[in-house]
């Protein structure tokens, strides 16, 4: 962890800048399509540096600190990356240049031509800030970032500019500002009782707090409140009521966005938060970790019986999100390094998956003339088969086919439950069990009514539909990335598993 | 008990948190809904100026040269508020234009009524 003169460690700092100084100059581009340009750039070129950084750490096995700034450690602000903020920097670039890629028809079609350049700057806004909450060493930055997410995926939701969608903004604003007060009042208490502000430092302070049972209830309120915080802003389980109002009522590009990666980036924020700030152990001492799990399995089950219940396409899949971060949180709330690897995977798996669904999804509501229900679906599949196609591969990774990303992520939870004795073990199978077969009774019904044609009533029942050449290439990408990680997940899991590594030597 | 009064700043803006975040989570009006998020924050800011602050010290600015750690606060806790300040007001007022343009929709504040309107809107 030696600072030297090397162009690599700039990555991190130049991705987060380049990303809000794109946000920023966006507004001066009065085209929307320009505009669109410039973020795909963008996002393309942080991508191929990160996956520069990657190399670069995974090769020397190193974790790096840059210093913003010209203060050194206790005083200063910091980035921290290693081999996994590197592999998520990665993962954000491609889910994030796919799904606009593929939704860049439905951003033109459904937003006043005036205001498209607006939703790009909102984009690189967000984009930026997920890459700082996932660099950031910095637990009061972490807040910051939450709130410019925050406000940042609340106007992607708005851009629709429909009065469902403000009611949807609304509905999720309250929900986030609740999360981001929460874990406001975490930092600042946990700033009271270990004056400091970066990770290190905070987390010597705990484990000098853990060791002579000082204030041992304050860090039991603190870690309650930061972690119900992220719960709330990433849709945990009886915090999710915003979810599917705000999914239903927007484009689905935003909502591949929100639900790809938006969610993710405070789950990643609690796991850099578990690992360098108040490592495993501490969590499971204060029994927060138990709490964790138990509304992870819980989010597991209903988050699913509910989508069973919708018949709204957009709905259903808001609904399933929240069955994933469920499996997220329970992977954390086990407590163990396998755990976490497995709710690292999972990330990735449901980052690649939701996207992509949500993008078949508004092509197929796109080509039904703005209709959501299933039955108004039924043969959208061959109306527009490469959608289909990609529906069809995203259901089977959710459901947990082997071949395909979900499948993966489902094998190392059962394979951390198998570490575990007692309870845990049968809860977490069983959960895995249930949750999987109610993803096939809402996934394979809908699969089974787009590829199912419908009675000849009307001629443009079964018309192709134009498929544009921006769609299919990020359809294509789409899937093969899933089968890549669903077939050659092993440098994956070895990559994550050196970065867990990393961080936890870090003190 | 006596920990509470001794820390009587502290005690002070948890409670004002709490009624901020209940009035945030139950208000059904919009406009008070938010005066509860402003509650809220300014209660965290509280809490970090009372931390912030230590009887007799002062602001960290060398006017009389003195160089000695014990005579001023650190000033961190207060850029720390000056932050808070800068994202609840943006907060608030990207909450309170939202309000307008529901209020122009659905000319209600009534965050029910206005749930209750847009689902009879959809089942129709």
């Amino acid at each position: 962890m030696e600072h030297h003169l090397n162009l690599v460690h700039n990555i991190p700092f130049f991705s987060i800048f380049f990303a809000m100084f794109c946000g920023i100059i966006t507004p001066l581009i009065k085209n929307g399509r320009t505009a669109r340009r410039l973020h795909g750039f963008m996002v393309l070129l942080i991508g191929a540096l990160s996956v520069v950084l990657l190399v670069n750490v995974t090769q020397n096995g190193e974790a790096f600190t840059f210093m913003m700034g010209h203060f050194p450690a206790p005083w200063g602000n910091e980035l921290r990356v290693g081999p996994l903020e590197a592999l998520l920097a990665v993962l954000v670039s491609v889910v994030m240049f796919l799904t606009i890629t593929g939704g860049s028809d439905i951003i033109f079609k459904e937003i006043v031509p005036e205001k498209q350049n607006l939703y790009f700057i909102m984009l690189n806004a967000t984009f930026g800030a997920m890459l700082a909450m996932t660099y950031t060493n910095d637990i009061f930055t972490g807040y910051v970032f939450i709130e410019i997410l925050t406000i940042a995926s609340c106007t992607l939701i708005l851009a629709k500019g429909t009065k469902q969608s403000i009611v949807g903004t609304t509905h999720y604003l309250v929900f986030g500002c609740m999360g981001s007060g929460l874990f406001l009042l975490g930092v600042c208490i946990l700033y009271g009782i270990t004056g400091h502000l970066l990770f290190p430092q905070i987390k010597e302070g705990v484990a000098a707090l853990m060791a002579t049972g000082d204030y041992h209830f304050a860090l039991m309120i603190v870690v309650s409140l930061m972690f119900v915080g992220l719960g709330i802003k990433s849709a945990l389980f009886p915090f999710h009521s915003a979810l599917p109002t705000a999914y239903g009522s927007t484009m689905t590009t935003s909502s591949g966005i929100l639900s790809g990666l938006v969610l993710k980036a405070y789950v990643i924020l609690a796991i850099k938060l578990t690992f360098e700030v108040f490592t495993v152990q501490t969590l499971v001492e204060l029994k927060i970790a138990d709490v964790m799990f138990v509304l992870g399995v819980l989010g597991m089950v209903m988050g699913s019986v509910y989508a069973v219940r919708e018949s709204r396409m957009k709905r259903m899949l808001a609904y399933s999100s929240v069955a994933q971060i469920g499996y997220i949180f329970m992977g954390i709330g086990l407590g163990s390094v396998a755990g976490m690897l497995a709710a690292c995977f999972h990330v990735f798996a449901h980052a690649v998956t939701k996207s992509m669904l949500f993008v078949c999804c508004g092509a197929f509501i796109e080509d039904a003339g703005g209709k959501e229900q299933l039955e108004n679906l039924k043969g959208a599949a061959h109306r527009n088969p490469l959608a289909g196609i990609g529906f069809t591969v995203g259901a089977l990774s959710m459901i947990g086919v082997p071949l395909f990303a979900g499948f993966i992520s489902k094998l190392y939870f059962a394979m951390a439950a198998v570490e575990m004795t007692g309870p845990r073990l049968v809860l977490v199978l069983a959960a895995l069990a249930i949750s999987m077969i109610l993803n096939a009774m809402y996934f394979l019904p809908s699969v089974i009514a787009i590829w199912t044609r419908p009675k000849e009533d009307g001629e443009g029942a079964s018309k192709r539909a134009q498929i544009s050449s921006t769609f299919a290439l990020a359809m294509v990408l789409f899937i093969v990335v899933n089968l890549v990680l669903g077939i050659g997940y092993r440098p994956f899991i070895d990559v994550m598993k050196l970065g867990i590594e990393l961080i936890q030597m870090t003190l | 008990m006596s920990h509470l009064l001794t820390n009587y700043y502290e005690a002070a803006s948890v409670i004002l948190f709490g009624i901020g975040f209940m009035n945030l989570l139950l208000q059904n009006n919009l406009i008070k809904k938010f005066i509860g998020l402003n509650i809220m924050d300014t209660a965290t800011y509280l809490f970090l100026a009372a931390k912030g602050y230590v009887f007799g010290r002062v602001a960290p600015i060398l006017t009389n040269g003195i160089i000695d750690k014990d005579y001023y606060i650190n000033p961190i806790p207060a850029g720390l508020v000056l932050t808070g300040i800068v994202v609840s007001v943006s907060v608030t007022a990207f909450s309170l234009a939202l309000v307008l343009r529901l209020y122009k929709h659905y000319n209600s504040l009534n965050m029910d009524e206005i749930l209750r309107m847009m689902r009879e809107e959809e089942g129709e």
